[in-house]
């Protein structure tokens, strides 16, 4: 087990310095002269000249691929020019914010699409199943940004029972959390419901009902686990995806994490800030999908690591 | 209350694209306490379903007819409740597949005593039990394989596994659904022969399904034979492989290929089995039948006693001796 996570961990690095790399060519091809951009349209030619030579822009590519292969491995991407600190720790900063968020989002997903899937996939065809897929269709379609508006305007507006911008209490949380679990629980729901109803055809459910289990003894006993194998993959991917609703959630409700300071980077051309959050989000994106597969094969004795990776 | 099952013009309807089709159409017979009883009939005669309506885990939609007779009960009219509680504690089914039919992701232990823990047995005495059944089922060194999940047994493992998980609930009438034929043959012997012991040391009444007539003479008491969703012959199985009374079972017999000799090769059946959605009116065997006249288009033969226990539904049952 544990030489199998060493060897996942340095598969990992790998994946790493590619992430590293591509962000290093996609800033690169970007239109426009980094320098000339930073100084804004009233610079003199001295002072960009004197900026381009700082930020090493007047040497050969790949000796500046170098010099950003070696800075990323020391955790190093720079000085923000518009905060005036290192780019990777105020990216550092807004994390646990972005964390909190994503993690609440997540547990919400879990714990009632699995539920909703469960309850649908028991009885394909029957009432509760048809409303199940109905409504998370219709979850599944919204837009993030719209579902946050309208979610500020009934809540917030109309009821004034929850905060509709910043952070702090839980209370503050509810609203985003929600915006961003809804269109996931969606998904983890839909999951959830085909395995079940494909598990429940599987012939060891006649087995366990041979046995006089009743429904739910069947369903909670004998389904459920095997049924989440598919669920647990595709939550640890979306897990990753979850970050690109949380730029927009974060938007929309004033959160203060990694989302809104990429929002913000990118607007005022803040590139160390982009590099170092991108660069960190690979990360997290990798470490989600192996926590996945080692879960995986928790879920299905059958399923050896070594052969997975 | 008696410990015999009866059954008595047993009628299964499933649905189907163009209406219900009588899969299983007045089957009656009876399984005595301590008592092998051999179900034969070629895929789609209503062998399994029969043994599914036996312990009520039917498809969705099915409706069934006729009696199902246990201990004082009919079982097609006792309440949920009762019915599941005779599965598994009073009759109890072995099914085709073990692989298919243990849960991969439960170990061995857990779901053969799972009945037991679910009866509030503590830890201790269910893995003692456990540790008995598996003994019971030929399981060598059944302690040390506990843990084990069913991938990592053999064929004939699982298949004992599966035995002593339907002997957990210690049922009185054990349903055991082509119990050998997914397995190597080597290994078919060797679980027909456990089965055939455990029926006889427990003294339990036993179902045995199966196409394999050679599977059906080495351990069954009686023999019933399905067509096309009907009994067509039932009696004491030396009596009805050596005298058939139904042309057939008559079939059935001279289609197994002799083994011992190079002459005797097996007369394979002719034609096509009627299945129960294209059942032919009258005897639904006549197309295929030698013996086949009008009589046999037209009117569907009821099952008469052609001897003391021996029943056959065909109209010329008498014929078929002279017909050697």
């Amino acid at each position: 087990m544990i030489r199998v996570i060493v060897k996942r961990l340095l598969v990992g690095v790998l994946v790493m310095w590619g992430a590293a790399s591509l962000i290093f060519l996609i800033v690169r091809v970007a239109p426009g002269d980094p320098a000339t951009i930073l100084l804004g349209p009233d610079a003199d030619p001295a002072q960009i000249a004197e900026l381009t030579t700082r930020l090493g822009l007047d040497q050969p590519k790949l000796t500046q691929y170098v010099h950003f292969l070696a800075d990323v491995a020391r955790f190093d991407f720079g000085e923000s020019y518009r905060l005036g600190r290192p780019a990777m720790s105020e990216v550092l900063t807004r994390l646990p914010a972005t964390a909190e968020l994503m993690l609440t989002s997540t547990a919400i997903a879990v714990v009632f699409g699995v539920t909703l899937g469960l309850l649908a996939g028991a009885r394909p065809g029957r009432m509760v199943d048809r409303v199940v897929s109905a409504s998370t269709i219709a979850l599944q379609s919204f837009p993030t940004f719209w579902v946050g508006i309208m979610l500020i305007l009934v809540f917030a507006l109309w009821l004034g029972v929850l905060p509709s911008a910043d952070a702090g209490t839980p209370a503050h949380l509810v609203l985003p959390a929600v915006t961003l679990a809804l269109p996931f629980t969606a998904t983890v729901a839909r999951l959830t419901r085909t395995s079940v109803a494909e598990t429940m055809r599987e012939p060891y459910i006649q087995t366990a009902r041979s046995k006089g289990l009743t429904e739910p003894q069947v369903l909670l006993g004998h389904a459920l686990r095997n049924s989440l194998i598919p669920v647990v993959t595709i939550v640890g991917l979306h897990m990753g995806g979850l970050m690109g609703g949380a730029v927009i959630v974060e938007n929309v409700f004033a959160w203060p994490g990694l989302g809104s300071l990429i929002v913000d980077a990118v607007a005022g051309r803040d590139y160390e800030v982009v590099q170092a959050a991108t660069f960190l989000i690979a990360g997290i994106v990798m470490l989600f999908n192996l926590v996945a597969d080692l879960l995986y094969s928790r879920l299905d004795p059958r399923i050896k690591l070594d052969t997975v990776s | 209350m008696s410990d015999m099952l009866e059954l008595v013009g047993l009628v299964v309807d499933l649905p189907g694209p163009g209406g219900a089709v009588r899969v299983v159409d007045g089957v009656s017979f009876d399984i005595p306490p301590a008592t092998t009883v051999g179900l034969i009939g070629e895929s789609g005669s209503g062998k399994t379903m029969t043994a599914n309506a036996i312990i009520g885990l039917l498809p969705d939609g099915a409706t069934t007819g006729g009696a199902l007779c246990w201990r004082g009960d009919d079982l097609l009219r006792v309440d949920r409740r009762r019915r599941r509680r005779v599965r598994g504690r009073e009759i109890a089914m072995i099914f085709q597949d073990p692989l298919a039919a243990l849960n991969p992701t439960q170990t061995i232990a857990r779901q053969v005593g799972e009945i037991l823990r679910r009866d509030g047995l503590d830890r201790d005495e269910v893995r003692r039990r456990v540790v008995d059944l598996l003994d019971r089922a030929g399981i060598p060194e059944p302690a040390r394989r506990l843990n084990n999940y069913p991938h990592e047994f053999s064929g004939g493992m699982r298949q004992r596994a599966m035995i002593a998980l339907a002997l957990a609930g210690n049922p009185a009438l054990l349903l055991a659904d082509e119990p050998t034929t997914a397995l190597d043959v080597t290994v078919q012997a060797r679980i027909l022969r456990l089965l055939r012991t455990i029926q006889e040391s427990e003294g339990l009444a036993m179902l045995l399904v199966s196409h394999d007539l050679r599977v059906v003479a080495h351990v069954a008491h009686q023999v019933v034979v399905m067509y096309a969703g009907r009994v067509a012959e039932r009696g004491p199985t030396a009596t009805v492989l050596r005298r058939p009374a139904h042309p057939y079972t008559r079939a059935l017999v001279d289609s197994v290929p002799a083994i011992r000799t190079r002459t005797a090769l097996a007369h394979p059946l002719p034609g096509t089995p009627a299945t129960p959605a294209n059942r032919p009116a009258g005897c639904a065997f006549h197309p295929r039948c030698p013996l086949a006249r009008e009589r046999c288009r037209t009117e569907q033969p009821a099952v008469r006693s052609v001897a003391p226990d021996h029943w056959t539904a065909c109209h010329f049952a008498e014929e078929i001796a002279d017909r050697v």
